[in-house]
Parts: C-alpha cells; sequence; structure tokens
C-alpha cells in the first residue's frame, strides 16, 4: 500500500514538472519573441536551445507519465483522460517550439508600425496557456474550479484572435509593403502566434468535458 | 457426516463463486485491486465474519423451521442448492438467502408442522427493508463524501491511491458482513443437528456451531478462489459501471447493511440504549449492492436507473421461496420414500 503513495506522490511531481515545463517554455517564447522584435537577434537565438531541451524533457516526461500510468494500472477510470490531457498539452509547447525555429528560419520582417502589435499577439497568446495552466491543476485537485479557470482561456484566446485580426487588416491595407509575398508572410506568422493560443483552448475545451467526468 | 455437510458446503462455495463478487467486483473489474489480494482478504474476513458473528441469523432461521435431522437438514440445504441451480439456469433473480427460507418452508409443509407467520413476515420484511436501507445509506455516503471532496483538495493521483485502499478496507468489512450474514444460509439448517462437538483449546473454547460455521466459510472461501474471478470481472465491468469512489460508497453500504442483520452485539447495544433493533436475518447481498447502486443513481438525479431491475428484484422475492419450497417438498418426498431416509 505504501509502495501505491509513493508511486503516487512520484507521478505528481512529474505532472506538476511537466506543468512548469510548459510555462517556462512559453515564458521564453514570448522573451525570445519580443527579443526578434526588437533586433536583438543573438539573444533569440540563445533561447531557440532553451525551449527545445525544454519540449525534449516534456517528451520524456510525458513518457514517464504514461509508461507508470499504464504498467501500475494507476486511475483505471480517469487513465485515457489523463493521458488526453498530456497528450494535447504537450502539443502546446510542440507548437510554441515549430513557430520560435519558423521565426529562426525564415526571419520576416516586422515594420516598427507592426512590433507593437506582434507584441500584444504574443503576450496574450502566452497569457492564454498561462490561464490554461491553473485549469489543469484544478482539474487535478479541484474540478469543481475547472469551469471559472477554463472562462479566463476562453477569454484570452478571444483576445488573441483579436489581435491577430488587427495585424492582419494593417499588413493587408498597408501601402508601405508592396510585395503581396511579404503581406502573406506576415499574416502566416501571426497565425502562426495566434496558434499557441488556439491549442490552449483546444485543451481547455477538452478539460471541461474531463472535468465534468471526474466530479462524483 | 461430511457426504451430509455436502449440500450445505456446496451452498457455501456457490455463495462464494457468486456473492464475493459482489463485495470485490468493481475493485478487481477496475484493476484498482489484484484478484490474489480481494481473494485472500475475502477469504480470511469471510471465515472471521462467519465464525465470530454468524450465529443471530442461523438462531431466526431456526424459529422458521428447526430441522432435528440431518438427512433432512441435508435434503432442506440440497433443495435450496437446486433451485438456485434451477433458477439461475432459467435466468431469474435468485437469492440463496430467499432460496434457503424457501426450502425450510418446504419442509414444515412436508412436516406438517405450522408455519410461523411472525417470524416469516420479519424474515421477509427484512428482504424488502434491506436493499431500500442501502439505498438510503448509499444516497447519505454519496452526499457525505461529495461534501469532504468539495473542500478537501486532494490529488487525482492521490485519489486513486486513498480509493484503493478504502475499497479493500470496505471489501474486508463487506466480506466479514457476508460471512456473518450468509452463513447461516449455508450451514444454518445443520444447527439443531449438533454435528461437532466444542472443542476446548485452554484458553479458549470453539463451540461445536463455531466449528461447523468455519467449514462453511472454507466452503465460502474455496468458491472465492476457484470461481469468482469470472463473477468479478463480469460484476465490475459490466453489470453496473461506477467509478471507484462510488463503487466504495455502494460496498460500504452494502457492507454496514448486512452487519446490521448480522451484528448480535449490535443489536445488544441498541437494545440496551432502548433504540429499535434489526432483526437478525440473511439478506440477499445482490439485493443489497443494487439498492445500493440505485441510491447513487438517484442521487446523481435518477437518470440512466434501470427500474427494471426493482421488478425483477420484487418477482425474486416472491418466486424464490415458492420454486424453493416446491422443490424441497419433492426432494425430501423423494428422500423419504425412495431412499428411506429419515427427514423430520
Amino acid at each position: 500500500m505504501y509502495s501505491i503513495f509513493r508511486k503516487a506522490r512520484g507521478i505528481e511531481a512529474n505532472i506538476e514538472k511537466f506543468l512548469k515545463n510548459i510555462e517556462t517554455a512559453v515564458d521564453l517564447f514570448e522573451l525570445g519573441l519580443k527579443e526578434y522584435f526588437s533586433g536583438k537577434m543573438d539573444r533569440f537565438e540563445e533561447r531557440c536551445s532553451a525551449i527545445r531541451e525544454l519540449e525534449s524533457d516534456s517528451d520524456s516526461l510525458r513518457f514517464d507519465i504514461k509508461f507508470t500510468l499504464y504498467s501500475d494500472l494507476l486511475i483505471p477510470d480517469s487513465r485515457g483522460d489523463v493521458l488526453g490531457l498530456i497528450e494535447t498539452l504537450d502539443n502546446v509547447i510542440d507548437i510554441a517550439e515549430k513557430v520560435y525555429l519558423q521565426f529562426s528560419i525564415e526571419q520576416p520582417i516586422i515594420y516598427d508600425w507592426l512590433v507593437e502589435d506582434f507584441r500584444a499577439l504574443t503576450e496574450v497568446s502566452v497569457k492564454t496557456v498561462h490561464m490554461l495552466i491553473p485549469s489543469i491543476r484544478a482539474f487535478f485537485n479541484e474540478p469543481r474550479a475547472v469551469a471559472d479557470r477554463v472562462g479566463q482561456v476562453h477569454f484570452w484566446e478571444h483576445e488573441a484572435d483579436d489581435a491577430e485580426l488587427r495585424i492582419k487588416r494593417k499588413v493587408f491595407a498597408s501601402e508601405e509593403i508592396e510585395q503581396f509575398s511579404r503581406k502573406m508572410h506576415l499574416r502566416y506568422f501571426a497565425e502562426k502566434i495566434s496558434s499557441v493560443a488556439d491549442m490552449a483552448e483546444a485543451v481547455a475545451e477538452r478539460l471541461e468535458v474531463y472535468a465534468i467526468k471526474r466530479e462524483l | 457426516m461430511l457426504l451430509f455437510l455436502s449440500s450445505g458446503l456446496f451452498l457455501g462455495w456457490s455463495l462464494g463463486a457468486n456473492d464475493a463478487a459482489n463485495v470485490w467486483g468493481t475493485a478487481v473489474g477496475t484493476r484498482m485491486v489484484r484478484f490474489r489480494t480481494a481473494a485472500f482478504i475475502c477469504a480470511l474476513f469471510v471465515i472471521a465474519g462467519a465464525v465470530a458473528g454468524g450465529s443471530g441469523g442461523a438462531e431466526t432461521l431456526g424459529k422458521l423451521a428447526a430441522i432435528p435431522t440431518i438427512a433432512g437438514a441435508f435434503t432442506v440445504a440440497l433443495a435450496a442448492a437446486l433451485s438456485v441451480f434451477l433458477m439461475t439456469k432459467a435466468a431469474l433473480p435468485v437469492s440463496t438467502s430467499q432460496a434457503i427460507v424457501g426450502a425450510l418452508l418446504g419442509w414444515t409443509f412436508f412436516a406438517r408442522k405450522p408455519v410461523d407467520f411472525a417470524v416469516l413476515g420479519r424474515i421477509m420484511g427484512t428482504w424488502v427493508f434491506s436493499p431500500i436501507l442501502t439505498a438510503l445509506l448509499s444516497i447519505l455516503l454519496y452526499f457525505g463524501v461529495r461534501f469532504v471532496l468539495a473542500r478537501v483538495r486532494v490529488h487525482l493521483i492521490r485519489m486513486d491511491a486513498l480509493t484503493r485502499f478504502l475499497l479493500i478496507g470496505a471489501g474486508a468489512f463487506g466480506s466479514y458482513s457476508l460471512g456473518a450474514n450468509n452463513i447461516a444460509n449455508v450451514m444454518g439448517v445443520f444447527v439443531p443437528s449438533q454435528i461437532f462437538p466444542n472443542v476446548n483449546l485452554g484458553v479458549v473454547e470453539i463451540t461445536g456451531v463455531q466449528l461447523l460455521f468455519g467449514l462453511g466459510g472454507l466452503s465460502i472461501a474455496l468458491g472465492v478462489f476457484t470461481y469468482s474471478k469470472q463473477v468479478m470481472t463480469t460484476v465490475g465491468s459490466e453489470i453496473y459501471r461506477l467509478n471507484p469512489v462510488t463503487a466504495f460508497i455502494v460496498v460500504l453500504s452494502s457492507a454496514i447493511v448486512l452487519f446490521l442483520f448480522a451484528s448480535e452485539g449490535l443489536q445488544e447495544a441498541m437494545r440496551s440504549v432502548g433504540l429499535p433493533t434489526f432483526p437478525l436475518v440473511p439478506v440477499s447481498s445482490s439485493q443489497s449492492i443494487v439498492g445500493g447502486v440505485i441510491g447513487i443513481g438517484v442521487a446523481q438525479g435518477g437518470h440512466n436507473i434501470r427500474y427494471g431491475v426493482l421488478g425483477r428484484i420484487a418477482l425474486g422475492w416472491l418466486a424464490t421461496p415458492v420454486i424453493a419450497a416446491l422443490v424441497a417438498f419433492v426432494v425430501l418426498y423423494v428422500m423419504q420414500n425412495v431412499f428411506a431416509l429419515s427427514v423430520l
């Protein structure tokens, strides 16, 4: 019996570490992109490897959690939900890493008059993820509180959509950007940054259902 | 001697194979508890319950019909076992508790003795009352547990570990109660025959009835080890889908009810403080569990409750004793007139 409690503590610790990794990764994502928008390319590139390390560490944690839940037959009733949650949550960090890498490879030109908008979009996208993490913790500890917290995720995802739309309108209305391909490029990157918030919302939607199932 | 006891031992085996699944089904079926762990704890506590707390129910059954000959007791237990077998084959709801009462009535009719309707009424009243009481208890426990869980923040994973611990505790209590309450069905009819003498071990004296019940407990344990695994898996995954916490509530409610109808100590304690007492009567653990599951369904808003199950239980209350009485009458006739056994 003692070993079950010991294993439970181990998985709890891994889940918490996994959540902290995501928080740290999106914080680095925000800081790095802001540095990119300010033209501090060295600092931007330095953060790239840190995000990749976190992503790789999260993959290992995800595997450990999955393996222990299955091999020790833990939480038979909610195992599928928890694993589904961890898998989709891992997509958030994957997307953040990919978007970051695309900035590093494609290096889109962010015009000065667009920097504030891109900064705002990055902030609200990351804020959506920051709202998601307490919802996940609530799912594990206090399922009744999930609905309220998930409301915040929806709110910030909507803000991210608005910020993305503002950038797109500005870009396509601009006469300064002559090449259509460049406009498409900026639209693409606005959508990519916003996709981090979209993924967070997708996790939140799953979470709402899982939380209802968890209530006695 | 063992030949005469064989019908009771078979009833015990059948009880172990089927009713242990009521207590451990969800825990084993959902793999919260390993079968080996469940079987070991179940066997241990069933025997403990049978030896330590099984005499009350047997005494009540004895008031309905005290069979003085071992051949008669053998035949009545055989008739009950046959009834359970036949009704199970016919897919009719059946309970050993109700079958043995029916078989005892069959003996009473065969012996042309008067039926004690006061005792019979009390026994049948508990059949109706026990699932209702389990349902009420499970509703109460459901809201109690929900109240606590809403205030105590327990991590899902730790809750899982805690629930396993609780399921094992409730399972042990349920097994003890099952042994104490249902041993009368298995060995109760043999009590008046005084098969075993009292044994003095110096420090403690084991009565002949305790030895008889211990043997019955062993037959239940054998049923648990040899045949209950499949039944447990079926109960756990097919008959009712409860989550581990609600399963704990149902098992605990049922265990409490079985204990209430079996414990002489509790009866004495309630009497001493002027409270109304519970009659000590073997009740059906299956019907008690169904009552508990329905209680959970009611507490969760009354959706998805299969009310047809209630009708089947009510049918069992009437059909089982009638069929068992008829079977007993026929088998007693055969034993007396074909095998020339003294069954009266």
